[in-house]
C-alpha cells in the first residue's frame, strides 16, 4: 500500500474516532443535517409520486386515432405498420364492433344504440407513446393527423400541458429549496467542523511543529465534514421511508377508492447513494471553508 | 551544518530579537546558547527550526536557506529536525507511545514498521516500559524524555532544545543531558538553548553566547 493511501485511511480512521468520541455531538448534528436535507428529498420524491400518478390515470398521455368511417382492412393494416415504426411505446387497435359494444354496455345507451341504422363509430388506435412529453405528444399527434385515412386524432394537450407545467414548477420550487437547505447544511458543517477544529488546536500546532503539511491537517477535517454529510443523506433517506411508509396504506385505500392501482414508492437505492454523496460533498465543502480560515487564523 | 549571516529578526512592533549575526555550527557539534533571558536564544532556536523566519540575512540549515524558502516546503525540513521544548508540547489525550507515532504518522511510515521504531525511541530515552501512560501521569524527567523520543524517532540529523532541563531537578536532568550527548556521539548535532550552560564530564561543548541579539563578546 502506497503512502498516500495509507496516509488517507489513517485520516479516514480518525474523522471516524472524532466522530465515535462525542456520539452526542455526532448525533444532534446528523439529525439537523437529516432533517435539512429530508424536506428536499421529500418534495422531489412528492413530485415523482404525483407524476407517476399522472401517468397511471386514464387518458392522460394517451392519442386516440380515429380512422375514416368505412376504413378497409388493408387501411387498419397499414396505419399498424406506420405505428409500428414510427411510435416507440404501445398502442392498440379497438375495431368498430367493440366500440359500440362498449357504448351499449354504458349506462342509459343501450335503446340508443339500438335504434341507430347502422354502425356509427370508425375502427380507432389508442396510442401510448414511451415519451410522455407535451411536446412530443403533440408533435406525434400532427404526424398521425397527416396520415392517409386518418379523420380525426384526439390528444387532450391542454390537459398534459397544465400537469406538465406544474410539475416543472414543483421542480423548480424543490430545486430552490434545495439550494437553500444545501447553503444550510454547508453552515452546518462548517460550524461543527470549526469546533473539532478549535478542540484540537493543541495537536494541530504539535503536528506543525514536527514536519505535518497543511493537507495532512485537514485530511481528517474533510472526512469528518463528509462523513457527517453522507450519514446526515442516509439519515433523511430513513426518515423519508418512515413518512411513506406511514401513508402508504391510507394513500392505497384512497387510489382504490377512486379505481386506481396507485401505490406510494420511496427512494430507490441509487438516488439514496445519490442523496449520500450530495450530503458527503457539501459536507466535504463546509470542511474546506472552515479548515482553511481556522488554519489561516492559525498562522 | 548551520550557517547564520546577518541574520536578523525583527518582531511586529520592531523589536528586534536577533540583530546582524552570523554563525557557523558544523554537522555532528554540540553547541549551548547561551546568554540572559531576552538575550535572544529561543529566537535563534525557533529560527533554526523554521518556526520563525528570519526578516533578512540569510540561515542555511541542512543547505536550505530558509529566508527564501518557500511555507511549503518548511514541514519536509522540519521533518529532519529534532525539536524538544521547555514545555515539551505533549498531547495529553493519547498514550506516551503514541505521542511517539505522530511523527511517523505524520511521514506515512507502514504502521508497524512505526511502532517498531517508536518502541525503540521509547526504549532509548527508558521508557518504554511507560508506553501506555498518558503523559500527564508521568514525571517532568519522564515528560522531557518522552519529548526527546519524539523529537529522535524520525532519526533527525540535528537536534535542537529550548531549556529542556529548566523545569527539572539536578537528576533528570542529568539523565537528560547524557541522552543528548549520546545522539551527539552517533554524529546528531545537538544545539541546546539554556540560560546556564551545564558542565558534562569529559566534553567541551561548544558556547555560543548571546547579548541583546548579538554575539557576546
Amino acid at each position: 500500500m502506497n503512502t498516500w493511501l495509507r496516509q488517507h485511511l489513517a485520516a479516514f480512521r480518525r474523522a471516524l474516532r472524532r466522530l465515535w468520541a462525542a456520539p452526542l455531538n455526532t448525533l444532534l448534528s446528523l439529525l439537523v443535517i437529516g432533517i435539512a436535507m429530508t424536506l428536499p428529498a421529500a418534495g422531489y420524491v412528492l413530485l415523482d409520486n404525483i407524476k407517476a400518478l399522472g401517468k397511471s390515470a386514464s387518458g392522460v398521455q394517451q392519442i386516440s386515432l380515429f380512422l375514416e368511417a368505412g376504413a378497409n382492412r388493408d387501411l387498419v393494416r397499414s396505419t399498424q405498420d406506420r405505428l409500428d415504426a414510427a411510435v416507440p411505446g404501445q398502442w392498440r387497435f379497438v375495431p368498430r364492433e367493440e366500440a359500440l359494444d362498449r357504448l351499449k354496455s354504458s349506462e342509459g345507451m343501450a335503446e340508443i344504440v339500438a335504434s341507430l341504422p347502422r354502425n356509427p363509430l370508425p375502427d380507432a388506435f389508442i396510442v401510448e407513446p414511451r415519451d410522455g412529453s407535451p411536446e412530443a405528444l403533440e408533435t406525434l399527434r400532427e404526424t398521425v393527423a397527416a396520415w392517409p385515412g386518418v379523420a380525426h386524432v384526439q390528444l387532450d394537450s391542454a390537459w398534459i400541458k397544465r400537469f406538465d407545467a406544474f410539475l416543472k414548477l414543483g421542480r423548480l420550487a424543490v430545486s430552490l429549496l434545495a439550494a437553500v437547505f444545501a447553503v444550510g447544511l454547508t453552515a452546518v458543517t462548517f460550524n461543527t467542523i470549526r469546533l473539532q477544529v478549535l478542540a484540537q488546536a493543541d495537536e494541530i500546532q504539535v503536528a506543525r511543529l514536527i514536519g505535518a503539511t497543511d493537507a495532512f491537517i485537514r485530511r481528517p477535517f474533510y472526512y469528518s465534514g463528509a462523513l457527517q454529510g453522507a450519514l446526515g443523506g442516509l439519515a433523511a433517506g430513513l426518515l423519508i421511508s418512515l413518512g411513506l411508509s406511514a401513508l402508504e396504506e391510507p394513500v392505497s385505500r384512497l387510489a382504490t377508492l377512486y379505481g386506481s392501482s396507485f401505490t406510494l414508492h420511496g427512494l430507490p437505492p441509487l438516488q439514496l447513494a445519490l442523496l449520500a454523496s450530495v450530503g458527503a460533498a457539501l459536507g466535504w465543502l463546509g470542511a474546506q471553508l472552515s479548515v482553511s480560515l481556522a488554519i489561516r487564523q492559525m498562522d | 551544518m548551520i550557517v547564520g549571516s546577518h541574520l536578523t529578526k525583527r518582531y511586529p512592533g520592531g523589536y528586534e530579537a536577533i540583530k546582524d549575526l552570523g554563525f557557523e555550527i558544523a554537522g555532528g557539534d554540540m553547541v549551548f546558547i547561551s546568554g540572559h533571558s531576552g538575550a535572544g536564544k529561543t529566537t535563534l532556536l525557533k529560527l533554526m527550526g523554521a518556526i520563525e523566519r528570519p526578516t533578512s540575512g540569510s540561515l542555511i540549515v541542512n543547505g536550505q536557506n530558509l529566508t527564501a524558502m518557500r511555507r511549503a516546503a518548511l514541514p519536509y525540513l522540519r521533518r529532519n529536525l529534532g525539536l524538544i521544548f521547555q514545555d515539551q508540547k505533549l498531547l495529553f489525550d493519547r498514550s506516551a507511545l503514541d505521542n511517539v507515532l505522530l511523527p511517523l504518522e505524520i511521514i506515512g511510515l507502514h504502521p508497524r514498521e512505526a511502532q517498531r521504531r517508536a518502541r525503540a525511541a521509547l526504549d532509548k530515552v527508558g521508557l518504554l516500559e511507560r508506553e501506555k501512560a498518558n503523559p500527564i501521569a508521568l514525571s517532568g524527567g519522564e515528560q522531557q524524555r518522552l519529548a526527546i523520543a519524539r523529537a529522535v524517532v524520525n532519526r533527525p540529523t540535528i537536534l535542537l532544545a529550548d531549556e529542556p532541563t529548566a523545569n527539572l531537578d539536578p537528576e533528570s536532568a542529568r539523565q537528560v543531558l547524557d541522552l543528548f550527548v549520546a545522539f551527539n556521539q552517533v554524529r546528531v548535532t545537538v544545539i541546546i538553548a539554556t540560560h546556564a550552560p551545564h558542565g558534562i564530564p569529559g566534553r567541551q561543548p561548544r558556547l555560543i553566547t548571546l547579548d541583546h541579539g548579538r554575539l557576546a563578546p
